[in-house]
């Protein structure tokens, strides 16, 4: 990863690392994009509960969107640290980056647990299955990015980042903002509009 | 990590097994690639000639219809993402960094990962033939014939864990191929001076890693339904067997473009070398392969008519396929135009580019023929859908590939494949596709279904079947004249760098190429740069009788072999493997792909003993 910088020629100027995660990060856009489909094709379908009305708890999960947003702003942070050559803050940021989301990942780990004990299972019903396929898979997403950062952090600490390796972190966060953009969709649908789903019956013409 | 990735020392030779196993020359993993998919080839043919054999006569009670399920399903996944994709990305491999005048892909060793993902893949999904327990709903597994109750055994689960291997393969190299086009091409290589293939791999790249997601979130829905006791497609609690087919069609429509738009660059490449022209309108053709790209994605529910979508759904779909069948008209008219009027030489891969043209009309037409949704009414699930779909994956992809690998095989080996046997490879296949798959227009018109094992006498069905399975054994012999005819290269005469006369820049460099392809990075001069550049020496009165001359390979700064790709690789195909046995064999293949990519991220593309 850090080694001695070789200016490629390319023929837009773009690094070709960069334009790859760039295109990995649209074809994982189709990937969210069909089990979110997947979601709203059965929101209100399932036949038996628990629905969403009964287990949704949007006051916790506002607390950890909270905190997964405000792991962009380390992102950012420490990309800023990298580029400025501060060793220091840049594994002070990382290590940040990583912990935030971390306690998303705690957060998720207690939902999932609540939400079984109160009966919402992957066999249940289609509620269940939707809802953890999608939010599992993103927390799988978000699991990879904290292995990253802390392999990041570990290479900071010896000394390996700076404004020559910059583009190692940068195409972390990358992939970190865009993670967290797809959390603010999923938040947005399946908590603040279809959290309020009470069965089959509930939903206008459903 | 750090200390294994210290205590085995890099592989620093490309000699023998080893040093195929740890490539990253995008040449030796286009013949690897292309190897592979023989061999499968030959296995999905053995497939088809189980089917044709179960078929040639009526009551036939050969293979029962289980096994002959497994057959169908078999044949046709292995075809289509085992056969045909890695032999178009066979010429990804090979053609790309040379025909645009670069040294190697973008990311050599992502390169190489695709190729063990495909590998592994393949090999997995062979695996259910030891356990006999092979999938058996067919290539595109409707739910919910799918689900648990209805398929028992691991079969579906082979297939779809198999296909999620294989999708990463795809997009992998997809990735690679999208950034390898778009930013390293030689100066002077604008995008509207690339060769049509490459345009067409470009976009058939960016089909790849967009529609892959997909499938993928399909294939994953199943195993889950499979596995751990959801209900995404099982209508008793609620879900829908539709949400398949869409996930499955969104993705496969896309897929149909993935099949054909590299052999449609193949022969963009080869009518205007033996037609002693230029391509006939390069713009429209390149215009017209971003439209089908696009329109792709918007013609997936024709293949869902007889569901019952309702109306507006039927008749908006009716209207874009048969809008998508225009740009693909633009194409065939401007291949045409191309002959027009042009100094034509019959060599054998102009036989079968000509042979594409015209297979491909047919299976065009045909296509149209059930875009519109009366008819498709009548035809849907009937021996005419067979019909068509060959026509345009053996008549067209097939024969493009098979024009592709008479044209490229000079530059691959530096050797020619025998025109004479090449000819009558041509003809035998030419005439033994008619045989097989003409008479099925007419067994679907008459009523015969799709997928069934046998049928009764008294359907009068029994003649053209005949016919269909005696063009299969034609079909068969030439397979065989075409793998003889790579055997026997191995004593043919070596050829000059150039031995078609080719436009392209990648006939300029010796055959086979050397290991860092251009000594120097080529200025590029215009389309069809290598006529141009003999147009000019020519006009100098000094023509042009060598390649460019080969330098001290350790000159240039080339990636060095690696262990990695192939040790994630296996790693990612030990999970998929757990998931069918024990998931503990998951657990330490997760454990070995997360090793490899740690190893894989500590290691530099190039060691650094080789610096420049």
């Amino acid at each position: 990863m850090a080694h001695a910088v070789e200016h490629e020629y390319t023929t837009t100027g773009l690094n070709h690392r960069k334009m790859l995660m760039w295109v990995f990060l649209g074809s994982d856009c189709l990937f969210f994009g069909s089990l979110i489909a997947t979601y709203m094709v059965y929101r209100g379908q399932s036949l038996v509960g628990p629905y969403p009305v009964d287990i949704i708890d949007i006051p916790v999960t506002t607390i950890s969107t909270f905190v997964l947003l405000m792991s962009s702003f380390a992102m950012v942070q420490a990309l800023a640290a990298t580029q400025a050559d501060n060793r220091r803050a840049i594994v002070g940021w990382l290590m940040a980056t990583a912990v935030l989301g971390a306690i998303f990942i705690g957060f998720q780990v207690v939902e999932f647990n609540t939400f079984k004990n109160e009966g919402l299972t992957l066999g249940g019903n289609l509620f269940g299955a939707t809802f953890f396929t999608l939010t599992g898979f993103h927390g799988a997403h978000v699991t990879l990015g904290v292995i990253w950062l802390v392999a990041l952090a570990i290479l900071g600490a010896k000394g390996r980042l700076g404004p020559n390796t910059a583009l190692d972190v940068e195409l972390c966060g990358l992939y970190w903002h865009f993670v967290d953009i797809v959390w603010i969709v999923i938040f947005t649908l399946l908590y603040l509009i279809g959290g309020f789903d009470a069965g089959p019956t509930a939903l206008p013409g459903g | 990590m750090a200390a294994i990735t210290g205590v085995i020392p890099r592989p620093t030779s490309y000699a023998g097994l080893w040093g195929w196993m740890t490539t990253v020359d995008h040449k030796r993993i286009a013949v690897l690639y292309g190897v592979t998919a023989l061999i499968l080839m030959l296995i999905a043919g053995v497939e088809a000639g189980v089917i044709r054999t179960q078929l040639a006569s009526a009551d036939n009670d050969l293979i029962g219809p289980g096994r002959f399920n497994q057959m169908f399903t078999m044949h046709a996944t292995v075809m289509v993402f085992m056969v045909i994709m890695p032999l178009s990305v066979n010429f990804f491999n090979f053609v790309i960094p040379l025909a645009i005048g670069a040294r190697d892909v973008a990311f050599p060793r992502l390169n190489a990962l695709s190729y063990w993902l495909f590998l592994f893949g393949a090999i997995l999904m062979h695996m259910s033939f030891v356990v006999n327990e092979v999938p058996d709903a067919g290539w595109f597994s409707y739910a919910n014939l799918t689900e648990k109750p209805f398929s028992v055994n691991r079969g579906l689960d082979y297939w779809s864990i198999s296909l999620l291997v294989l999708g990463a393969s795809s997009v992998a190299g997809g990735l690679n191929f999208i950034v390898t086009i778009i930013n390293m091409r030689a100066p002077g290589m604008t995008m509207m001076r690339m060769p049509i293939f490459v345009w067409m791999t470009l976009i058939t790249s960016l089909l790849l890693v967009l529609a892959f997601p997909v499938i993928t979130v399909g294939l994953i829905e199943l195993t889950m339904d499979r596995n751990f006791g959801t209900h995404f497609f099982i209508p008793a609690e609620g879900g829908d067997p539709l949400l398949w087919q869409h996930l499955f069609w969104v993705f496969g429509h896309p897929e149909v473009y993935i099949l054909i738009l590299p052999p449609m660059g193949v022969v963009s490449e080869i009518l205007p070398t033996f037609s002693r022209k230029p391509l006939f309108g390069y713009p429209f053709i390149v215009f017209s392969g971003i439209v089908i790209g696009i329109m792709g994605w918007a013609v997936w529910s024709h293949h869902m008519f007889t569901v019952g979508l309702g109306p507006v759904a039927t008749s908006v779909f009716t209207i874009t396929t048969m809008l998508i069948a225009v740009p693909t008209g633009v194409k065939i008219f401007n291949w045409i135009g191309t002959l027009w009027q042009g100094a034509i030489e019959f060599t054998t891969p102009m036989l079968f580019a000509l042979g594409f043209v015209a297979l491909f009309i047919v299976g065009g037409l045909s296509g149209v023929s059930h875009a519109v949704a009366p008819s498709d009414f009548q035809q849907q699930d009937t021996y005419y859908i067979v019909a068509h779909i060959h026509y345009v994956l053996f008549g067209g992809s097939m024969f493009g590939l098979f024009a592709g690998a008479y044209y490229w095989f000079p530059k691959i080996t530096g050797k020619m494949l025998n025109e004479t046997i090449g000819k009558l490879n041509f003809w035998f296949m030419f005439i033994g596709m008619n045989l097989t798959f003409f008479p099925m227009h007419f067994l679907g018109l008459n009523g015969m279904p799709r997928r069934i094992y046998t049928y009764s006498a008294e359907f009068g069905w029994e003649n053209l079947n005949r016919l269909a399975s005696l063009g299969y054994i034609i079909l068969f012999i030439a397979f065989l004249l075409f793998i003889y005819n790579l055997l026997q290269s191995r004593n043919s005469r070596r050829v000059g760098h150039d031995p078609w006369d080719a436009p392209g820049i990648e006939w300029s460099i010796a055959s086979p190429p050397p290991p860092y392809n251009y000594a120097e990075i080529p200025q590029v001069l215009g389309r069809d740069h290598y006529w141009i550049v003999k147009a000019n020496a020519e006009a100098a009165g000094t023509p042009i009788t060598a390649p460019e001359p080969l330098v001290e390979p350790s000159s240039i700064h080339m990636p060095s072999p690696s262990y990695w790709p192939i040790f994630t690789a296996a790693g990612v195909a030990l999970i998929g493997g757990g998931l069918l046995s024990h998931y503990a064999i998951s657990f330490v293949g997760g454990a070995i792909a997360f090793m490899g990519v740690i190893s894989w991220g500590n290691e530099p593309p190039a060691a650094p003993a080789d610096h420049h």
